[in-house]
């Protein structure tokens, strides 16, 4: 259920273009000015939308299901187990069978991409849940603090690093995987991408610099998680990236 | 029963009467498919895992296991087919070749941490009684380090084959040439394709999670496979 | 080499990059075949470091080490580590192996025959006191002494003259720690064999040792000597501190009423009777307890042979 085949719009990337793009050279800088405000500017803010909704609504539903899995142990072997079955899916097919449910919208593509930050985030919030030591939460247990007190003392303090790790692996995947929305909606940094692919001879520029502008997001994004958790758990930084 | 449910329902029967109309040709593209796949993991098996354990032994190069999972994550898998195109051209190479940079990554790092992680203690012993780097690698480091290393390349193997459907869109061939061609296979046929491409992924995610329980040593196995799981922050 | 090899440091210097400090500054030790030799010290005083030089796990700047009169470093590095047992605190079992395999890793190394292993496997589960049906479990299912234990076994596999233990015994229980001593004391009499022994722990090096090297930080050696004539006469200030005030009690610890010359008895009398067997320091102990002047000494057949008195313990200080 492709855009092309549904008769989508084609961005002209040939035509009235400089002798650099019109020979298809590595790369035209012309072009990329040319269509800043055309393509590559609205992919991008189309891109980090898709992202940015879909970590947080995928860690709105993770950060309590943790929570409860902790609590209740008992839980945590069913969601992992359901967890690292959705990882298995392929994007491409779960975005298509999604399509009959919730047709060729941003509701679909944002339903696979929780789902696969869910995967992501829920191990890693229960995993940090778990990592104090149990002579550390004995400490707390025997000073007298409550069960909640030991949770927002001790537990989610300690769980924090790896939370923030979890939030890097499911923004770099998200931004990843939505470049795959481009097959269902012409939205995000992998439409100019599917575009170039869809002519018979793909224009090089577009692809590298939607292609580079993704990774630079992927990378970026991750920077500034890193610079948050210097920020947020100094004490964790020592020796770890 | 709301009128788009059942447009729902109909849409699911038609795809799965496609896949009982069609079954030598799903399969045929199930097997490219996978001849797509096996292909990029041999490659990527046969860069990255020598690479991750040379790395782990000698415990170095850990920001180049760190920088191998963010890319493995980061890099869509469309830039890198899309990019790997402009330089060998459409069809097979290109798209193994991409594949196989993307099965790297988890190999790469889950390989290095694997035997980085292997116990200090038990290779200083291993050292202090006289056994010679391979020997230590061999007899020691491997043993421990499998389970480790071989959930890397089960992620690889699975990101892999669930990747290929999108090679198709630059001559990949396999199951992702229906996904992608509503025009010829209509609706029903994209999604009993699509269909496919999780039953297949989820086969071998089940098959290589079986081959792991069962080549994992005996005296590690209630400590790394069924108790603790091994978790890596990125 | 022999049953059990000699030992020389011949003026060891060893400094780590980056550190003003010496690790190991101008060691010299002689440190004679069977002998049980105990390096302790603070932190920071080298003692694990002269010790990983000897297996050359770590290497040293100057001067050298001899093995019967060998150099470390002309025998090949691999070669030296087979011949040589090693232990360390935290054991480091291949939790891929049975307790058997563990023990059999050496002698498989240097392509033993598969009955030999077997034989000498089932020698050494005996002598550190496991049971023969150890041998096929992991080392998961071992509590911390027998793990260490098992440690000790692997590292007597191949029957070499020497010995290092790197505290071998710091991370277990004081109970634990205390019986596997023990038996490390008689382990060393049966074999026979050079130990060099780490520890921070001056009793254990009391107790333990024939011979005590005491570092202090930068690695230089305060002195060098027998537990007793360390506690009798503590080289300086250092030493002094190191082994503690009571000094005198660690001294008549580490003597038997049989080393002393008694009293002669008079006749019968009602003094509470100890055997010859008990250590001074126990004796006097009982003196404060019972609040009487002597004890009476019997020997195993629970004859008379002598008394004890408060003169007597002075008289070996």
């Amino acid at each position: 259920m492709s855009v092309l085949a549904a008769g989508g719009p084609v961005i002209p990337t040939f035509g009235k273009g400089s002798s650099c793009v019109t020979g298809d050279h590595t790369f035209c800088w012309d072009w990329v000015r040319g269509h800043w405000h055309d393509t590559l500017g609205p992919a991008l803010v189309q891109h980090i939308e898709l992202t940015a909704i879909a970590v947080a609504i995928g860690f709105a539903i993770a950060f309590p299901l943790a929570l409860l899995a902790h609590r209740f142990q008992r839980l945590e072997q069913p969601f992992g187990i359901f967890s690292a079955l959705l990882y298995t899916i392929p994007s491409l097919a779960l975005f298509q069978f999604l399509v009959p449910f919730t047709g060729l919208t941003v509701t679909t593509v944002e339903v696979a991409l929780v789902a696969y930050t869910l995967v992501i985030l829920f191990p890693n919030i229960t995993a940090g849940l778990h990592s104090p030591p149990e002579e550390v939460l004995e400490a707390a247990r025997g000073m007298g603090l409550t069960r909640l007190q030991v949770l927002m003392r001790v537990e989610l303090p300690l769980a924090t690093p790896a939370i923030i790790g979890g939030l890097r692996i499911a923004v770099v995947s998200t931004v990843a995987i939505a470049t795959i929305a481009a097959f269902l909606l012409p939205k995000g940094l992998g439409y100019p991408i599917f575009l170039a692919l869809k002519e018979p001879t793909p224009f090089k520029t577009e692809i590298y610099s939607a292609g580079a502008l993704a990774v630079a997001l992927a990378l970026s994004c991750d920077a500034a998680l890193v610079g948050l958790r210097r920020l947020v758990v100094p004490w964790a930084s020592k020796g770890v990236a | 029963m709301t009128v788009a449910d059942a447009a729902n329902l109909h849409t699911f029967v038609d795809a799965l009467q496609f896949i009982v109309d069609r079954p030598g040709f799903l399969a045929t593209k199930a097997l490219e498919q996978l001849a797509l796949s096996g292909a990029a993991l041999a490659i990527a098996l046969a860069v990255a895992l020598p690479l991750g354990v040379a790395l782990g032994h000698l415990h170095r190069g850990s920001s180049v296991a760190i920088a191998a999972s963010i890319i493995g994550r980061g890099l869509p898998s469309l830039v890198l087919i899309a990019a790997f195109l402009t330089v060998l051209g459409i069809g097979f190479v290109n798209n193994m070749v991409a594949l196989a940079v993307l099965g790297s990554g988890p190999i790469l790092t889950n390989s290095f941490d694997a035997v980085d992680r292997v116990d200090r203690d038990a290779v200083e012993a291993a050292r202090g009684m006289g056994m010679t780097d391979p020997q230590i690698l061999r007899r020691v480091e491997l043993p421990l380090a499998l389970p480790l290393l071989f959930t890397g390349i089960r992620v690889a193997a699975v990101t892999i084959v669930a990747t290929a459907p999108i090679a198709a869109i630059a001559g990949g061939g396999g199951l992702g040439d229906i996904i992608v061609n509503q025009a010829s296979y209509r609706l029903s046929g994209v999604l009993g394709a699509s269909l496919c491409v999780m039953l297949l992924s989820a086969v071998v995610f089940a098959a290589l999670t079986g081959v792991q329980i069962a080549m994992t040593p005996r005296g590690v196995r209630r400590t790394r496979v069924i108790g603790e799981p091994q978790r890596r922050e990125l | 080499m022999n049953a059990a090899a000699e030992i020389t440091f011949d003026h060891v210097t060893k400094r780590y990059a980056g550190r003003d400090a010496a690790a190991l500054d101008d060691l010299s030790l002689e440190i004679p075949a069977g002998a049980f030799c105990i390096l302790v010290g603070p932190s920071g005083g080298g003692k694990t470091t002269a010790l990983k030089m000897v297996n050359r796990l770590i290497p040293f700047d100057s001067g050298d080490i001899l093995i019967d009169g060998r150099s470390v470093r002309d025998i090949p590095v691999v070669e030296l580590r087979r011949e040589i047992g090693y232990v360390i605190q935290q054991v480091g079992l291949f939790p891929h192996m049975t307790v058997g395999e563990n023990i059999g890793t050496v002698p498989r190394l240097l392509g033993w025959p598969k009955a030999k292993i077997r034989a000498r496997c089932g020698e050494l589960i005996d002598l550190v006191g496991l049971e023969q049906s150890d041998l096929k479990r992991y080392p998961a299912q071992l509590s911390g002494g027998q793990r260490q234990r098992v440690g000790l076994a692997r590292a007597l596999a191949a029957d070499p003259p020497l010995l290092l233990m790197d505290e071998p015994f710091g991370a277990l229980d004081p109970i634990t720690r205390f019986r596997l001593q023990t038996e490390m004391r008689r382990l060393h009499r049966e074999v026979g064999k050079t130990v060099i022994f780490v520890t921070h722990d001056i009793d254990e090096a009391i107790q333990l040792g024939d011979r005590i090297a005491i570092l202090r930080e930068g690695g230089v050696l305060a002195q060098y000597d027998t537990p007793d004539a360390i506690l009798a006469q503590p080289a300086d200030d250092f030493v002094a501190k190191f082994i503690g005030e009571d000094r005198a009690l660690r001294r008549l610890a580490l003597k038997r009423l049989s080393d002393v010359k008694l009293s002669p008895t008079n006749g019968a009398d009602q003094q509470p009777r100890v055997s010859i067997e008990t250590t001074v320091r126990n004796a006097v102990s009982l003196l404060l307890e019972t609040k009487t002047d002597h004890l009476l000494v019997e020997d195993d057949n629970g004859q008379v042979v002598g008394a004890f008195r408060f003169s007597d313990a002075g008289a070996l200080l």
